[in-house]
């Protein structure tokens, strides 16, 4: 027998080791937080790792978790072991499939990083709401705790599935445990062996399909028989648990660690119990120990074996003495008499009651843990303080304060359990390195030492300046605390902006060590604190250090990166670990994790470990404090109520704090929220110079956060205006005489530079100098901030004088999208942004899930905002796969009630007026000045509505404002339109209703990690393509284009601006559907996206990205309907492919792949382009359908009047 | 015709050898060179700034998004086997080394001490035949001296000959104050040949854009004069070899680069222009015109036309700037 290792991995790794060691087909789909699971999965079998009987499991990813689950189960009934790895609506959509799979008494276990399933809101974060929704499906359902748990779990439930044929789901809780890091002991291959019965596996292979032995599976069965043979399997669903537990019992003699059905801890004549399964119970056990030492009779039952739920043996678990029972649900099942565990606790307590109890103890239910929310040793005690009442509620709520409902447990002040060893909590930027240093210290402690350690990650929802907080634990104990750190002995703050943002030092324990980067000297960093902060550093005695990091990590030439540095200065004072062997440990995890990526980089970062310690200084803390400076408020005073009761306090990281009657109760929420969280992100900022600029605006087009705006207007506006406020002359013809201003958004800019690099306005005598360069944040912020406030102030132009809503036109209207939390130089929200200039106030938009619903929707700030006018997109987001169908059902829906008010207008314009309805029901609204006379009548038609009386006129006015054009847009990834999303696109283009379709194409998953999708392109790495993805790009232009009827484009922003502001118009006027394809670079290429235009340029002129437009009008004017838009390819494709690391590190791998990527890349891109060269010279294609879908309605309206 | 020349002490069959360029890259090519007689591949410079550059940018990119985000900790693969640095470089030096007969030399663009040692060593242990140090250093410092700029290169070259024991040749850029005291200087040094020169990157200004644009010219026949001047000024001043790197695109040109004391003659742009073949052509060109005037082999031209044998040495110095100036007429 091998020696078991002690390793250092999160749940995802330590299950995926398990079932890649056990399976030899693995059908994946990306979904948070299950994803690294199959991830890593891919790596090892790309890496050639073999599972215990020596081969390689073939892994591939499907285009949805359906597809994955009817690839698992095929691969199952050709006999294979199969697996897949999965969470949340990707579970809910194999439900199909777990029914034929359980049906079908086929061995196999699937496993699931429970998460939240999408409500009043999508969640990533977790809890049981998934599971519970396929406990019905005869899958069997095992649930682990720990890191530890998930590793063991995992090779109990494929031995259990192995012997008992039921298969399984082994879940254990998203992110609280698929994502924290935790030491573990490693099974070898011989455990793994010593689990899995040949014999099993052997008899799972009989009973594969084989034409050899040929048998029939999936009849279609009638009344006289179904319902028998499906009864006959009770045998093997009664057998199930006894095979479980024989599995655990195997597992215990080979690790020595035992398991149970249902693991009772606590008191041995307890009389209040929780029942609980997951991650919550390591917390409620680690308490339970606590209180029971002080003597409570109280214990726990940890459930294991959820399903098939062992009546017996949950029983015989309880202790006898017990009186009150709570169940804990980490699910909610509105209108249920209670959530299901409880349910089955009910059931189980009622069936056994006579024999076992002299009086039938009393069972409550609660619900806890919704989304990640916190469980702490603070809830447990509260359930028991509960049981104790005399009637304790049943249905109750704990870790939230429900002011509503009232079904909230009020929580006591109990402490932390108190441990010794470290317990560390470090703000960091997603960008500054934080979090990966934090994980590698884990595992230099992990490894190094003999302590027992944790690390858990809590990340912001923004793309760009995410803020990270880890919370790390080491110590000579177990560590049984799922939750976050209630009290830390060290605390460090990696950037100095956060000492205004937040309460760092909130958590800090009474002569806790603080380490603070900051851009001052030892002597001055003092003075520069918030008087909070000192206050709270004199009151506790911190020991106080400090660093400029940024400083050392530019000497290193590691630019913002300041992970080794930060990482250095912890173990340099935390006493987490020996100075010396810590910074060897250290040096040796560079060399590992970097080592792949260059000798220069390593060098970079020995060079920032050796100078670290020298920069780093203990500050002596004042006994007074002197700073009169204060934390600012979280948003300005000019803020909306909502925004100061709730946003705010979101903001301020305090959301946990809100309670139940803060919320709307179905989800919807204000918009225009994202303009009040100043974010400060940029180090440098674009500076104007009115001299230089030629006024093109495509500064203003390019900029993916809406943060440099251009106005023109009348200079009288200019009155009051801020002295350091520019402007200048206008300088076209359509509005001479007016003045012009650029402005820059100096809190809300990321100060990726796309703006200067777009601008094409250059100092004749000086071309360094631009008509926007960068310049440093600090000393200009305060300034342009009243610039930009004064600018907002001044009137937008009226829509309706812009003469032509070209690039220079289309900037002058107001973005409807702002201040997102998409990346730095994000490629996407550019064409978002426009969608909003142009049709924003009237625009509906379907969100496919991703990152454009992330940075479009994600919560506590959003982007989409309103004009003066109060109007503005109305956004919403459904689900990854149906975004298509959702947007279209937004299309029939707003059809509907147009036709309903011109009907109404006809059937009662003897009242309101012939002309007046007339004008209404046949108004042109092709332009803007056609909408805005048509947004007057609807006035005048309201008005009049309001002096009438009756239903039809109130439900007029209920509908009058769908009597002004709705622009429907479908907004989503690739990943989306390609994948998940494609067979309900194609359905809606094929439907051809009037939407617009806009793909935002990354070509990867970008949301969820750079996961390859369809959209991938030829010789690109990306995950589950690692080696370079063989085959091209879905043509998914060509294949809209096939049906004739849609209008399609490819467009690419950075290459041709002007075609792309052409094609959204044209989209937008087309009354059929319009499919856009957007090139989008992404942080996923693996380049710096300050190049991204130049980047798209070279897509372009390469022919990797033709851009074109095909219009069906065109065909009924006898001309060709495709227009090639780009000139003939004049570079090569290999100076496209050369710029972007995802085509690099294929060369990095193997030259000759690479080279052959090249050579067929051209190719394809030469074959493509002359595909499209001659269906631009086909005049005729046919009359375009399904364009005029209202031609019928007055028709409908007129026999509806009679 | 014995064409037969030696280079660092290096035997080779003609001294017409393709010189550090893209054609080494290609298997393929490299077998044909052979085939048209090349006597030894050269390969192209290792840029030791370009691979810092790119290694650091490339980890910047993956790495400054790395563990950002709750949904995902990376967006490109965790890659086991990448070969950042020099790796896929020496990979192809072994290939090449496989593939032919003729010694394989490596080229190797450096500035700094530390990345040229540990480069060398490398494509020593790689089975380098020898190795080039490619001097391309624009110094625009107004406190880097020459004799600064010149004392580090020397130092650089003795270093890097401590670490190899295969020959060293230095190729130097044609823009030093005193060139002749320099390649004395570079002999004490330990370097085994000169290579003159390299050629500038010599970038073009896009008077539409304001833009300075990167430019890369194939050499002409005109800039061989350059290079003819100094070979026949360095030769017997350097104990080791000569190269002529630039502007040879023919068997008369690659001659006069020879009389003038080079032992081999670089051959790139002319390659790239008119393929492999064309080096057997220059070969049997420089044969037929030998035959013709009846020499006896090559040697025998060798260094005949340098400074310290020609005929009219003042020909080659300011002299020569007369009498162009002299043979100048308006049309």
């Amino acid at each position: 027998m091998s020696k078991r290792r002690h390793i250092t991995v999160d749940g995802n790794e330590a299950v995926a080791s398990v079932a890649h060691r056990t399976n030899e087909v693995i059908a994946i789909y990306p979904i948070t937080p299950a994803s690294p699971m199959g991830e890593h999965a891919d790596a090892w079998s790309v890496q050639g790792r073999e599972n215990i009987w020596g081969t390689i499991p073939e892994v591939a990813e499907m285009q949805s978790e359906a597809g994955a689950a009817g690839t698992v189960h095929g691969s199952l009934q050709a006999g294979a072991l199969t697996t897949t790895f999965t969470a949340s609506q990707g579970l809910l959509l194999m439900i199909p499939n777990l029914y034929k799979i359980a049906g079908e008494l086929t061995p196999c276990c699937i496993h699931v990083a429970a998460r939240t399933i999408a409500t009043h809101a999508l969640s990533i974060f977790g809890d049981h709401s998934d599971v519970m929704a396929v406990r019905q499906t005869g899958f069997g359902l095992l649930c682990s705790g720990s890191v530890q748990e998930a590793h063991d779990f995992a090779a109990i439930a494929q031995s259990a599935t192995l012997a008992s044929r039921v298969p399984f789901i082994h879940f254990f809780d998203g992110f609280r445990t698929s994502h924290e890091v935790a030491k573990i002991e490693e099974l070898t291959d011989d455990d793994l062996r010593g689990m899995i019965d040949d014999d099993h596996v052997q008899a799972h292979r009989a009973r594969a399909l084989t034409p050899d032995r040929p048998v029939v599976r999936g009849t279609a069965q009638n009344p006289d028989t179904f319902f028998q043979a499906r009864e006959a399997c009770n045998g093997h669903y009664l057998a199930c648990p006894g095979e479980v537990q024989k599995a655990m019992d195997r597992f215990g003699e080979l690790t020595g660690r035992a398991y149970r059905l249902f693991d009772y801890v606590g008191h041995p004549e307890a009389e209040r119990v929780i029942v609980m399964m997951g991650s919550g119970a390591e917390t409620a056990e680690e308490t339970v120990l606590g209180l029971v030492e002080e003597g409570h009779k109280i214990g726990l039952l940890i459930v294991r074996l959820y399903r098939p739920f062992d009546l017996s043996a949950f029983i015989g678990a309880l202790p006898q003495t017990v009186k009150q029972i709570a169940v804990l649900d980490r699910t909610k099942e509105p209108g249920s008499i209670g959530e299901p565990l409880y349910l089955d606790v009910m059931a189980g307590v009622h069936q056994a009651t006579e024999a076992r109890w002299e009086k039938k103890p009393l069972v409550v239910g609660g619900r806890y843990g919704l989304s990640s929310k916190e469980f702490t040793p603070r809830c447990v005690r509260a359930v028991y303080n509960e049981l104790a009442e005399t009637k304790p509620r049943h249905g109750f709520t704990v870790g939230i304060v429900d002011d509503v409902t009232h079904l909230s447990l009020p929580l006591d002040d109990m402490d932390e359990t108190p441990r010794e060893g470290v317990q560390a909590i470090f703000y960091g930027l997603g960008s500054d390195g934080t979090v990966g240093a934090n994980k590698n210290s884990i595992k230099i402690i992990g490894q190094h030492t003999d302590m027992h350690a944790q690390g858990y990650f809590v990340y912001d929802s923004k793309k760009a300046g995410a803020v990270t907080i880890s919370h790390l634990r080491f110590g000579p104990q177990r560590i049984q605390s799922a939750y976050l750190i209630q009290h830390a002995n060290f605390v460090a703050c990696h950037q100095f902006q956060f000492m205004d943002r937040y309460d760092v030092l909130e958590k800090a324990l009474p002569g806790a060590v603080f380490l603070l980067n900051a851009p001052y000297g030892p002597d001055q960093v003092w003075d520069r604190l918030p008087k909070e902060a000192q206050e709270t550093i004199v009151e506790k005695k911190l020991r106080f250090y400090t660093i400029d990091a940024y400083e050392v990590a530019k000497a290193a030439g590691l630019g913002v990166r300041i992970n080794t540095i930060m990482q250095t200065c912890f173990f340099a004072i935390s006493g987490a670990m020996e100075r010396e062997e810590a910074i060897a440990a250290i040096k040796g995890a560079i060399e590992k994790s970097y080592g792949k990526r260059g000798p220069a980089v390593v060098k970079q970062n020995f060079a920032a470990v050796d100078t670290a310690l020298a920069h780093l200084h203990e500050v002596r803390v004042h006994d007074a404090v002197t700073s009169t400076h204060v934390r600012p408020p979280i948003v300005s005073e000019e803020a909306p109520d909502f925004v100061q009761r709730v946003t705010a306090v979101m903001l301020a990281d305090k959301g946990d704090l809100l309670p139940v009657s803060a919320f709307p109760v179905d989800g919807t929420w204000p918009v225009g929220t994202s303009k009040w969280e100043k974010r400060n992100l940029a180090r440098q900022i674009p500076v104007w110079d009115p001299k230089i600029c030629i006024q093109c605006n495509h500064c203003t087009l390019v900029c993916p956060h809406s943060a440099i705006r251009a106005k023109v207007f009348d200079g009288e506006t200019l009155v009051d205006a801020p002295e350091a406020f520019q402007t200048t002359d206008y300088k076209a013809k359509d509005f001479r005489g007016l003045t012009y201003s650029l402005q820059v958004a100096p809190e809300d800019c990321t100060g990726c530079t796309l703006c200067v690099k777009v601008c094409p306005a250059k100092d004749k005598s000086n071309p360094r100098h631009k008509a926007i360069d960068m310049a440093d944040h600090g000393p200009l912020v305060d300034q342009e901030r009243d610039n930009y406030a004064f600018f907002l102030d001044i009137p937008n132009v009226d829509r309706t004088a812009i003469k032509r809503l070209d690039v220079k036109g289309s900037q002058f209207l107001e973005p409807l999208f702002e201040s997102s939390g998409a990346c730095v130089g994000c490629g996407e929200t550019p064409y978002i942004k426009l969608l909003t200039q142009l049709f924003g106030d009237r625009a509906l938009i379907a969100n496919a899930t991703g990152c454009s619903s992330i940075y479009g929707g994600n919560l506590p700030t959003t982007p989409y905002t309103t004009n003066s006018d109060g109007r503005g997109p109305a956004w919403s987001n459904s689900l990854f796969e149906d975004n298509a169908e959702f947007g279209f059902g937004f299309r029939l829906a707003v059809d509907e009630h147009a036709q309903n008010a011109r009907l109404l207008a006809k059937k009662l314009a003897g009242e309101i007026g012939e002309d007046l309805v007339t004008q209404l029901v046949d108004a042109d609204q092709s332009d803007e000045a056609g909408i805005a006379a048509q947004r007057e009548r609807v006035v005048a038609l309201k008005a009049k509505l309001s002096a009438m009386k009756g239903g039809p006129a109130q439900h007029l006015t209920a509908l009058a404002d769908y009597l002004v054009t709705k622009s429907i847009w479908l907004v989503g990834g690739d990943g989306w339109a390609y994948d998940i999303g494609y067979g309900g696109l194609d359905h809606v283009v094929a439907m051809g209703r009037n939407v617009n379709i806009l793909v935002l194409d990354t070509e990867v998953y970008s949301n969820t990690g750079g996961q390859a999708s369809k959209a991938t392109p030829l010789g690109a790495s990306a995950k589950f393509a690692a080696a370079g993805k063989d085959i091209p790009k879905k043509d998914l232009g060509l294949e809209a284009i096939s049906y004739g009827n849609a209008y399609v484009a490819s467009i690419a922003f950075g290459a041709d601006n002007k075609q792309m502001v052409k094609v959204f118009r044209e989209a937008d006027a087309f009354e059929g559907t319009s499919l856009i394809i957007a090139y989008s670079h992404c942080i996923a290429h693996g380049y710096d996206l300050a190049f991204g235009l130049q980047q798209q340029s070279r897509a372009v002129s390469s022919g990797v990205w033709p851009l074109y437009r095909f219009d069906p009008r065109r065909s009924a004017e006898g001309k060709a309907p495709l227009q090639l838009d780009a000139k003939a390819p004049t570079t090569r494709v290999e100076e496209y492919m050369r710029f972007e690391s995802r085509f690099r590190m294929v060369e990095r791998m193997d030259p000759a792949r690479f080279k052959n990527f090249v050579d067929k890349s051209q190719q394809h891109a030469e074959r493509r382009i002359k595909v499209y060269q001659q269906l631009a010279g086909i005049e005729e294609l046919g009359a375009p359908r399904g364009i005029d879908t209202d031609t019928d309605t007055d028709a409908d309206a007129d026999a509806d009047a009679e | 015709m014995d064409l037969t020349t030696t280079y660092m002490g290096i035997p080779l069959s003609n001294p017409l050898m393709p010189g550090a360029g893209p054609m080494a890259d290609d298997l393929d090519t490299v077998k044909r060179l052979e085939d048209a007689g090349a006597p030894a591949i050269v390969m192209r410079s290792l840029f030791e700034e370009q691979l810092e550059e790119e290694q650091i940018a490339s980890h910047r990119a993956i790495e400054g998004h790395s563990n950002a985000s709750a949904e995902a900790s990376s967006f490109l693969p965790a890659h086991h086997d990448l070969a950042f640095g020099p790796d896929s470089y020496l990979e192809q030096l072994r290939h090449i080394k496989e593939a032919v007969d003729v010694p394989v030399f490596g080229s190797l663009n450096g500035t700094s001490a530390g990345g040229w040692l540990e480069f060398a060593k490398l494509m020593e242990e790689a089975g380098a035949a020898g190795i080039e140090l490619n001097v391309y250093q624009l110094s625009t410092d107004p406190a880097d001296t020459a004799e600064k700029l010149e004392k580090r290169i020397a130092e650089m070259v003795t270093s890097v000959k401590k670490q190899v024991s295969i020959p060293v040749a230095v190729k130097l850029s044609p823009f030093f104050t005193s060139l002749v005291h320099f390649a004395q200087r570079l002999d004490d040094a330990g370097a085994d040949a000169l290579i003159l020169f390299n050629r500038f990157y010599q970038p073009d200004i896009n008077v539409e854009e304001l833009e300075v644009e990167p430019r890369l010219q194939l050499s002409t026949p005109s800039e061989l004069l350059l290079r003819l001047r100094w070979l026949a000024a360095v030769s017997g001043n350097f104990s080791g070899s000569l190269v002529a790197s630039g502007g040879v695109h023919d068997s008369i040109g690659a001659l006069k680069a020879v009389m003038s004391g080079a032992h081999v003659a670089q051959v790139v742009s002319a390659l790239l222009m008119h393929g492999p073949g064309h080096l057997t052509e220059m070969r049997q060109g420089l044969e037929r015109w030998l035959e013709e005037h009846e020499y006896e082999s090559l040697r025998q031209a060798h260094g005949s036309m340098n400074l310290q044998r020609c005929p009219d040495p003042r020909a080659f110095t300011r002299a020569n700037y007369i009498h162009v100036l002299g043979s100048w007429r308006p049309d």
